[in-house]
């Protein structure tokens, strides 16, 4: 078990895929109904993207959680671990029990990831704007000790307001670090309002190409356009970085919550809309099966 | 032809011309290319400051990575580096090291236990007539809040290179400032134990403690205390600040009744602090007093006329000495 290697492009339906993002968002309102406020929209437009990476496209051995040639994943929009804690669970890097510490006391599992705790988080997050840079440190050392393992970076849009994201921009660039893959979950919201009514940051496509990044721009929420992304990225020795600017509906997945996307950033169902919303997901997922 | 002026004038820091040796100059540049052919995990990183590490560029240059002027970008890079078993030195100014990226070093470094080492030339005034953009007097009271940090300020050249070489295997960050006003202390480093304050000079009548610049200071003082007044001082050399060592300080407090710091630094936050927060909390009866720069917008001039403005000098050190123990 422990040498154990999820290989890239592993076999697995996209129908599968996509009960998995559900399973992803139902397992996110359970955490968060046992924590008692927790971040829903931000999550569910992320869900089809981290079930892409980690059940098809990363390369990864939960036996060994610090594996040197394993690909990483830095969550740089920290408040969706929430959505990350029953995957990693799934995937073995810790015991399902871990999940009922979620939001309590010395819990090694809580809004926002820390690599010091557990096992399966290549790097901790929750201030905005740092993991682009931090990625980029990763993608420099894999090329200075000669290892193949890629590094994907997962930011919002919001975060792209932070101006060190762009020093890192320049810099991974600079150092044509083929091996960095940024994936921008745009859904369009940040915690106060709209994004851009904040601060444009579009045209994101033009803005990173710019700064001399290859860039895919795909519907983010959508199963195939996100495997087939992944699967077809270009070879590392192309030497540009590449940033996936997934268009994503904040709250997707849930009816109500893609109406109201704002007032679901940050909340906490009721035991009505908790019923409400598991009806919706789980009529989706037996459909699909 | 208009009068040469006569005054003190600023120093070319920014450069090693003309500085006696690499060692002496630039003791934090000559360490790490030393250090950099023990060990291939450390690389070198210098927010437009790649003078400092030019020796390391030219052994190691495949371990130069060379990040522009973006000391926060550098930091987090560098954390990236160390998570993947790397050892990132990172060479800035200092009013542009610890100050301007205490954040990305607290959550992305310190909280991570990463052995990131953030080296801060020019601390302090020695960018004088710069302006107070320039100053960096503040970076010990941000950098000692830093749990996991380890924090040094060495007060020469020798003692520099001793300090990055004993600290070179730690698993954990950490920030050396370095003070350019320093002259030679020590013929020969002493061998620095984790958190212990070497003993430069036994006596019972004041304990007279400096780091950077302030240890050549206490030094000097506590000759002249000795030589006009025969009062005898228990100088310390606190180039560790954190951890730092609380026995030694309160042994010699307890004895002396009177601790006298000096420090390149703001009279908020520094050795001062760590000296009053220490005797306080052991209830300890000690009169103690600061040789440091006011918490006061500070002015602007060239560094060796600022240290005397603020008294920086082995004159008024003994001086504030001999108010102290009344004598």
């Amino acid at each position: 078990m422990s040498s154990l290697t999820l290989d890239r492009g592993r076999p697995v339906t996209d129908a599968e895929l996509r009960r998995r993002a559900d399973w992803i968002r139902l397992q996110t309102i359970g955490l968060i109904a046992q924590a008692g406020l927790g971040h829903y929209s931000s999550t569910f437009s992320s869900a089809e993207l981290i079930a892409a990476l980690y059940y098809r496209a990363l390369r990864l051995r939960p036996g060994e959680p610090r594996w040197a040639d394993r690909d990483r994943f830095l969550l740089g929009k920290g408040h969706v671990a929430t959505g990350l804690w029953p995957v990693l669970a799934d995937l073995g890097y810790y015991p399902a029990d871990y999940l009922k510490q979620f939001g309590k006391v010395g819990s090694p599992i809580n809004d926002h990831p820390n690599m010091k705790l557990a096992p399966g988080i290549d790097f901790s997050s929750g201030s905005l704007g740092h993991n682009l840079s931090v990625g980029t440190g990763m993608a420099l050392a894999a090329r200075l000790s000669g290892r193949d393992y890629r590094t994907f970076v997962l930011t919002g849009d919001g975060e792209l307001q932070e101006g060190q994201v762009w020093e890192a921009a320049m810099a991974a660039s600079h150092y044509k670090l083929g091996n960095l893959i940024a994936i921008v979950d745009a859904n369009g919201f940040s915690g106060a309002g709209p994004t851009s009514q904040a601060i444009n940051i579009e045209p994101l496509g033009k803005r990173f190409e710019s700064f001399g990044w290859t860039v895919r721009e795909i519907d983010g929420n959508d199963i195939p356009a996100v495997r087939s992304t992944l699967d077809e990225l270009p070879d590392p020795a192309a030497g540009e970085p590449v940033v996936i600017i997934a268009r994503t509906r904040k709250g997707h997945g849930v009816e109500f919550m893609e109406k109201q996307p704002q007032a679901w950033h940050l909340g906490l169902l009721n035991a009505e809309q908790y019923a409400d919303v598991v009806a919706e997901i789980t009529a989706r997922m037996e459909l699909t099966k | 032809m208009t009068e040469q002026p006569t005054e003190k004038k600023m120093v070319d820091v920014f450069s090693d011309v003309d500085r006696e040796t690499a060692m002496t100059a630039n003791p934090a540049g000559y360490a790490v290319a030393e250090l950099g052919a023990e060990d291939e995990r450390i690389v070198t990183m210098a927010a437009d400051m790649s003078n400092t590490v030019a020796d390391f560029i030219a052994k190691f240059p495949e371990r130069y990575i060379e990040l522009g002027i973006a000391e926060t970008n550098s930091v987090s890079v560098a954390a990236g580096l160390a998570s993947a078993g790397f050892l990132p030195y990172i060479y800035s100014m200092s009013p542009f090291g610890m100050l301007k990226t205490a954040e990305q070093w607290r959550t992305d470094v310190d909280y991570n236990h990463l052995p990131v080492r953030l080296v801060g030339r020019l601390s302090g005034l020695a960018m004088g007539y710069f302006g107070t953009s320039h100053y960096a007097v503040e970076d010990i009271a941000i950098a000692r809040t830093m749990n996991n940090t380890t924090v040094l300020s060495p007060g020469d050249p020798a003692s520099t290179v001793s300090l990055m070489r004993s600290t070179a295997d730690l698993d954990g960050p950490v920030y050396i400032r370095i003070a350019e006003g320093v002259g030679k202390v020590y013929d020969q480093a002493p061998e620095y134990a984790r958190g212990q304050w070497p003993r430069l000079r036994h006596g019972g009548d004041v304990t007279l403690i400096g780091h950077g610049m302030g240890l050549g200071l206490v030094a000097a003082a506590a000759e002249l205390l000795f030589s006009r007044d025969s009062i005898e001082a228990d100088v310390f050399d606190a180039a560790y600040l954190r951890p730092y060592d609380e026995q030694a300080l309160l042994a010699s407090a307890g004895r002396t009744g009177h601790v006298l710091t000096v420090e390149e630094h703001s009279v908020v936050g520094g050795l001062g602090s760590i000296v009053a927060e220490t005797v306080g909390r052991a209830g300890l009866a000690v009169k103690l007093a600061q040789v440091a720069l006011p918490d006061v917008d500070l002015e602007v001039g060239v560094p060796a006329e600022l240290y005397e403005y603020y008294g920086l000098t082995p004159g008024n050190v003994a001086d504030a000495a001999r108010r102290l123990v009344g004598r």
